[in-house]
């Protein structure tokens, strides 16, 4: 069919042979965007990180010391913003699952490569727009909550135009991995032998093109509240200050699942590979995907108890959010058994990877006291929540995005890792991560409230050790991205399939050649055939 | 493996429903986005049933009509480039697309009319909520409006330089889809706005 000789020799630099910056910045090559996109939001990951340390460097005394409050203000709304917004969102999807869909279906490319890169572009935009927004800071935090956001001086109305647009970005990125995923799967691919990373993707996909449009009018109407004068969540101007907030969780509650269900899917990549067994549960992981998607929708609203939402729907609500638990119950059930009696070795993914399970299950069990009405009246704004949505978006998606990223890191470069550094690195982080916030759940429990500056002494020793705790972390996290850096300039060569995976990805050379396939594979199994057969050289 | 041929035309196929499946993920956010005004709307229609009935009768219906008429109208004459460029009929595409862009420019036209006659006596979106959502609405269907202009321009384009006969039509279907949309939304807007109070 096509005559395009897959080129690799030029030193066995695959799709990375073409240099310079027009050759990136107009790509259509979806694992070049895919590249993009993962340094950019890595970069922010960065920047929201130093953010963090900064505040965690006021909050080590009792008083002010480091800034004023409104500078504390404006560096958690930049916080949040940024690692919801910049990094957690599009990481995943966006950078591995650009890289990866196409590789793991085995297709050429995505069904529309123009509109992906426009999505990238969107996004540059968006964060262009977001920066600019920067000359008088928000201090709203990420949530945005009118009728504060409508009133405080700040530029609210430029950063919810970049919020939109990079919205926009992430509406054409899971349009075009719905499409892919419908039209370009290999033959014999059948949905039923989908590897379970594009399980979690499909899923992804279809809460990111459900769910976007809905923040997108949401802050829309917020920025014409600003520029126009409107009233819609005004209350002087019989506006509706709760709508707003229905509207913003609407998004923004199965927007976690953006964030968590891709990370999942990893999780379910790198589960069987390093335990040499076929992966337990397949249909049942893969359904709940779906389920977990689905109720996402639902649930919103355990984000308002106190908010003066009616009784009854408080009620239903938590009923409701319980559920989303079955399905996440399921998976962690699914992986631990297919642990069990597995040929187990510990490379750095498959650490990472029981990381993840390990922390998202603390992160998970402290989610039913919030989202049961009686103690989220107590817990409320105070440092539990902090500590549990740390648990499991660090815990849980940022864990799952390091194990993909060591995971794949010889497929994108086509070098390893060190793997010793990698467990350094991987060791430093674990510790680091568990001092700075296991010590907000005592916090929030015995009553500090979140979002402020100072607090009473008697929380002070807690907040040294989250503040000593947040810099091991940084260090691990260091050494990490020190190692990334090595291993692409100096890491040994890969070959093909270095942990002897079955998926598809594995048969292609590494880096993989700009048409991913010389010749599309034909598939006659599901990918997790481990103790059936060996297929892979 | 078929021959060369036989295998394009089925190739293009493949691709035209590829893009087909596309543009309907995409229509369904632009029903999300809608949606969310849609909400509003009726969130405070039932709470202020009074203010919706009189402020509802400022608006002139006359050019509302109008306008309603000439969406509707352009709506026919896209089906009807669709048509023709399912047929390989190019003169007859190009004449339906313009047909069709400049009904749309007069919809805009008749708009800003509207608009203007509306600031003269004084209705501004920070009116009353009625008219927050009156203006919201129309405005962010005015711009899918010019950016569905933007498409026809761009296909009239393509098609002078001899573009979409029959087989390479992907683009023309799909833009008759988006535009068809447009059209849809204010089919639901202006009864909402300008008939029930
Ligand atoms: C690098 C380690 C991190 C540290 C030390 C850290 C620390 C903090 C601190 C001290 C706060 C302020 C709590 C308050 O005053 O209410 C906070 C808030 C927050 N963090 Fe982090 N964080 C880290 C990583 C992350 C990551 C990876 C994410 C998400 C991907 C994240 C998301 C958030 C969000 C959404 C808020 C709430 C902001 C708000 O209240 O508006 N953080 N974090
Ligand atoms: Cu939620």
């Amino acid at each position: 069919m096509t005559d395009h000789a897959t080129d690799t020799s030029p030193a066995d630099r695959g799709y990375l042979t073409d240099k310079g910056f027009r050759s990136w910045a107009l790509t259509l090559d979806h694992k070049r965007i895919g590249v993009l996109y993962l340094f950019t939001t890595l970069f922010f990951f960065l920047v929201g990180g130093v953010i963090a340390l900064l505040m965690r460097l006021e909050l080590l005394t009792p008083g002010p010391s480091l800034m004023n409050d409104h500078t504390y203000n404006v560096l958690f709304t930049l916080h949040g913003a940024i690692m919801i917004f910049l990094f957690i969102i599009p990481g995943i999807p966006s950078g591995l699952g650009n890289f990866f869909i196409p590789l793991l279906i085995g297709a050429r490319d995505v069904a529309f490569p123009r509109l992906n890169l426009l999505s990238y572009w969107v996004f540059i935009g968006g964060i262009v727009v977001i920066l600019a927004s920067l000359v008088s800071p928000m201090d709203t935090g990420w949530t945005f909550y009118t009728p504060y956001s409508a009133k405080t001086g700040a530029a609210v109305a430029t950063l919810s135009f970049g919020i939109f647009l990079v919205g926009m970005s992430s509406i054409l990125t899971g349009l075009n991995f719905i499409v892919t995923t419908h039209r370009l799967r290999a033959p014999g691919l059948t949905w039923m032998r989908l590897p379970l990373f594009i399980w979690g993707m499909y899923a992804t996909s279809i809460i990111q093109v459900l769910a976007t449009p809905v923040v997108g009018i949401t802050f829309l109407l917020l920025a014409a509240e600003r520029l126009f004068g409107v009233g819609f969540f005004d209350p002087a101007k019989g506006g509706d200050p709760l709508l707003f907030q229905h509207f913003f969780w609407f998004y923004s509650h199965p927007v976690v699942y953006v964030m968590i269900l891709p990370a999942m899917g990893i999780i379910s990549e790198v589960i069987p590979v390093f335990s040499r067994k076929a992966i337990f549960g397949y249909r049942a992981i893969a359904y709940s995907s779906l389920a977990i998607a689905f109720i996402g929708f639902l649930v919103w609203g355990h984000h308002m108890f106190v908010s003066g939402m009616s009784p009854v729907a408080g009620v239903i609500f938590s009923f409701l959010t319980f559920f989303v638990a079955v399905p996440t119950g399921v998976k962690v059930f699914n992986w631990i058994a297919t642990l069990y009696r597995g040929s187990i070795t510990f490379e750095s993914p498959m650490l990472y990877a029981l990381t993840f399970i390990f922390l998202f299950i603390i992160g998970g069990l402290t989610g039913p006291f919030l989202g049961a009405l009686a103690t989220n009246v107590h817990l409320h704004d105070t440092y539990f929540v902090v500590a549990h949505f740390h648990y499991t978006m660090m815990g849980g998606t940022v864990m799952g995005l390091f194990a993909g990223l060591h995971y794949w890191f010889p497929k994108m470069t086509g070098r390893m890792l060190n793997e010793t550094v990698a467990k350094l690195a991987w060791a430093v982080t674990f510790v680091g991560f568990n001092a700075t916030f296991f010590v907000m759940f005592i916090m929030g429990y015995h009553g500090m409230p979140r979002r402020y500056a100072e607090y009473l002494p008697k929380y002070h020793a807690d907040n040294v050790f989250a503040t000593a705790g947040s810099w091991i972390l940084a260090v691990g996290v260091a050494i990490m991205f020190a190692n990334f850096v090595w291993g692409m300039l100096r890491g040994e060569k890969a070959g093909a399939n270095p942990w002897r995976g079955l998926t598809l990805e594995w048969q292609t050379p590494s880096p993989p050649p700009t048409e991913n396939f010389e010749e599309i594979p034909t598939v006659t199994d599901w990918p997790y055939g481990y103790g059936k057969k060996v297929v892979c050289r | 493996m078929k021959g060369g041929a036989e295998e394009s035309r089925e190739e293009r196929s493949y691709a035209l429903d590829t893009a087909r499946l596309g543009i309907w993920c995409f229509l369904a956010t632009e029903v999300l986005l809608f949606g969310g005004l849609f909400t509003t709307y009726t969130v405070f229609r039932l709470r202020y049933p009074d203010l919706f009935h009189t402020e509802h009768l400022k608006l002139n219906r006359l050019l509302g009509a109008a306008n309603t008429v000439i969406l509707i109208t352009s709506s026919l004459t896209m089906a009807l480039a669709v048509a023709a460029a399912r047929q390989g009929r190019r003169k007859r595409l190009r004449l339906f697309l313009l047909c069709t862009i400049v009904l749309a420019a007069s919809f805009l036209g008749v708009k800003y009319l509207e608009w203007s006659d509306d600031f003269s006596r004084h209705l501004y979106p920070k009116t009353n909520l009625f008219f927050s959502l009156y203006f919201t609405m129309t405005g962010l269907h005015g711009i899918h409006v010019m950016a569905g202009m933007g498409v026809l321009g761009w296909l009239l384009a393509r098609t002078r330089k001899g573009h979409f006969a029959r087989a390479s039509r992907t683009p023309v279907e799909i833009g008759g889809l988006y535009w068809h949309f447009v059209d849809l939304v204010w089919i639901y807007l202006f009864p909402l706005l300008y008939l029930v109070g």
